[in-house]
């Protein structure tokens, strides 16, 4: 028998829609995801506003409550997931209907590193923002870095670790960096459960961002900074 | 005194007074400490363990540490901090240094364990380390903190680039053995088995001999 509270989806309004995929991005819960982006598309919504309103709106609900300590980790990933399910629909459609482009970033883990679930989620939030998005994975030493740079010519570097033993190895690829006369064609982020401020600072980068919606908003800042001074240059 | 593995965990262990040199160590080193402590008759060393489960919280390891050496240090002649670095990034090290307390060697007691030396030249990234207290407190470490048991489709997300689970034994326990099997089994990972001993953990606490205290 039908639970008298389901909520069918396809019945409700735009607006209330948005919003129960709110809900149910931050319960993970991905088919309710996927049907929900399906139906938008189907309404005649452009594939990068069910992305930006439905989608990075809710998530962006789920990173507040992450960072207030109302979520955790295990949530986050759910929602994560529930979310990568609806990229995956939308994926083929923004290549179709073509999207704003904010900007470019290679990221990667540092070598001796294998932990990537900050950086997915933050490849996922910076795709969602408009970025182009080449992921390295895990385990790059500095040769990694430097050929993806120069193959790819992104706007910003993002680098992430998890462990206290790796996170110096930042430093070698910013070093690097400048050894080459390179560094200023970049904006550095690095990112990571050890970090913080003060290192990223002392390794030469050009910001530390907490977790993946500060990574987003400072990956704006930066771009849009450094546009402008190439407007004015 | 009992010392049950779920007090260790969220609550430590009181020192008992008695001694001239205070190990403050991590609650997940107790049993070991207190075997070596009986089996060198070192009746000069007295332990106070913070809880264990900080090693899920490394960035509350200093502070603790450090208001521990403050609390404790007019008791005795000499304080030993018995945690590595433990995902301080150098911040235990520097506050042992400034408080003028000497700490064991190593990243974590992983590498201690295995020695230090020996453990840096194996450089296995892909290896999920358990030593004797961890597979016994898999269930408080692992699989409740990371949301395991009630979504164990988490598990490729947190554990996909893993290979192996190594069970670092500090004890010959067959019982212990086969439960360190079947969490390598939970998690999808190859299983292996190294026998430890204390490694450099009695080594340094050898170092600190009764002249010394």
């Amino acid at each position: 028998m039908a639970d008298d509270d389901e909520i069918i989806l396809s019945e409700l309004d735009d607006e209330d829609l948005v919003a129960q995929m709110f809900d149910d991005l931050y319960d993970g819960l991905k088919e309710e995801i996927e049907e929900g982006v399906n139906i938008l598309i189907e309404r005649g919504w452009a594939p990068y506003d069910v992305l930006t309103k439905a989608l990075v709106g809710g998530m962006t609900i789920v990173g507040n409550d992450f960072r207030d300590g109302i979520l955790f980790v295990p949530e986050v990933l759910l929602a994560a997931n529930a979310m990568k399910g609806g990229m995956a629909i939308l994926k083929p459609l923004l290549i179709e209907t073509g999207a704003p482009r904010v900007g470019k970033m290679v990221i990667g883990t540092v070598k001796g590193d294998i932990h990537d679930i900050g950086k997915n989620l933050v490849s996922m939030m910076m795709e969602g923002a408009g970025f182009e998005v080449v992921d390295l994975g895990i385990n790059n030493a500095v040769e990694s870095y430097m050929e993806a740079l120069e193959a790819e010519g992104p706007d910003i570097l993002g680098m992430s670790a998890l462990l206290t033993t790796t996170m110096p190895y930042m430093k070698v690829v910013i070093d690097t960096l400048k050894e080459k006369g390179i560094r200023d064609d970049y904006i550095v982020l690095v990112g990571g459960a050890p970090l913080n401020e003060e290192f990223g600072k002392a390794i030469g980068a050009d910001a530390y961002c907490r977790d993946a919606a500060v990574a987003v908003e400072t990956a704006k800042t930066f771009v849009a900074r450094k546009h402008n001074q190439g407007a004015t240059a | 005194m009992t010392l049950d593995d779920q007090s260790l965990t969220q609550s430590g262990l009181a020192a008992t007074g008695k001694g001239s040199v205070l190990l403050l160590a991590c609650g997940a080193l107790a049993h070991e400490i207190l075997a070596l402590k009986r089996a060198n008759n070192w009746t000069h060393l007295d332990l106070q363990c913070l809880p264990a489960i900080l090693h899920n919280h490394p960035e509350q390891i200093t502070p603790r540490v450090e208001q521990a050496i403050e609390k404790h240090r007019k008791d005795y002649e000499t304080i030993f901090v018995v945690y590595a670095d433990c995902g301080t990034g150098g911040h235990l090290q520097a506050a042992c240094d400034r408080l003028g307390v000497r700490m064991i060697e190593g990243p974590h007691c992983y590498s201690f364990f295995e020695g230090n030396a020996a453990f840096a030249e194996r450089n296995e990234i892909t290896a999920f380390y358990l030593t004797d207290f961890l597979v016994k407190q898999f269930d408080a470490f692992v699989w409740r903190p990371l949301g395991l048991d009630r979504h164990p489709e988490l598990r490729n997300m947190y554990f996909g680039n893993y290979t192996k689970l190594v069970y670092q034994s500090q004890t010959d326990d067959p019982a212990l053995t086969d439960l360190a099997r079947s969490h390598a089994d939970r998690l999808g990972l190859a299983f292996e088995h190294r026998r430890t001993g204390y490694g450099d953990l009695e080594k340094a606490l050898a170092r600190l001999g009764p002249s010394l205290g």
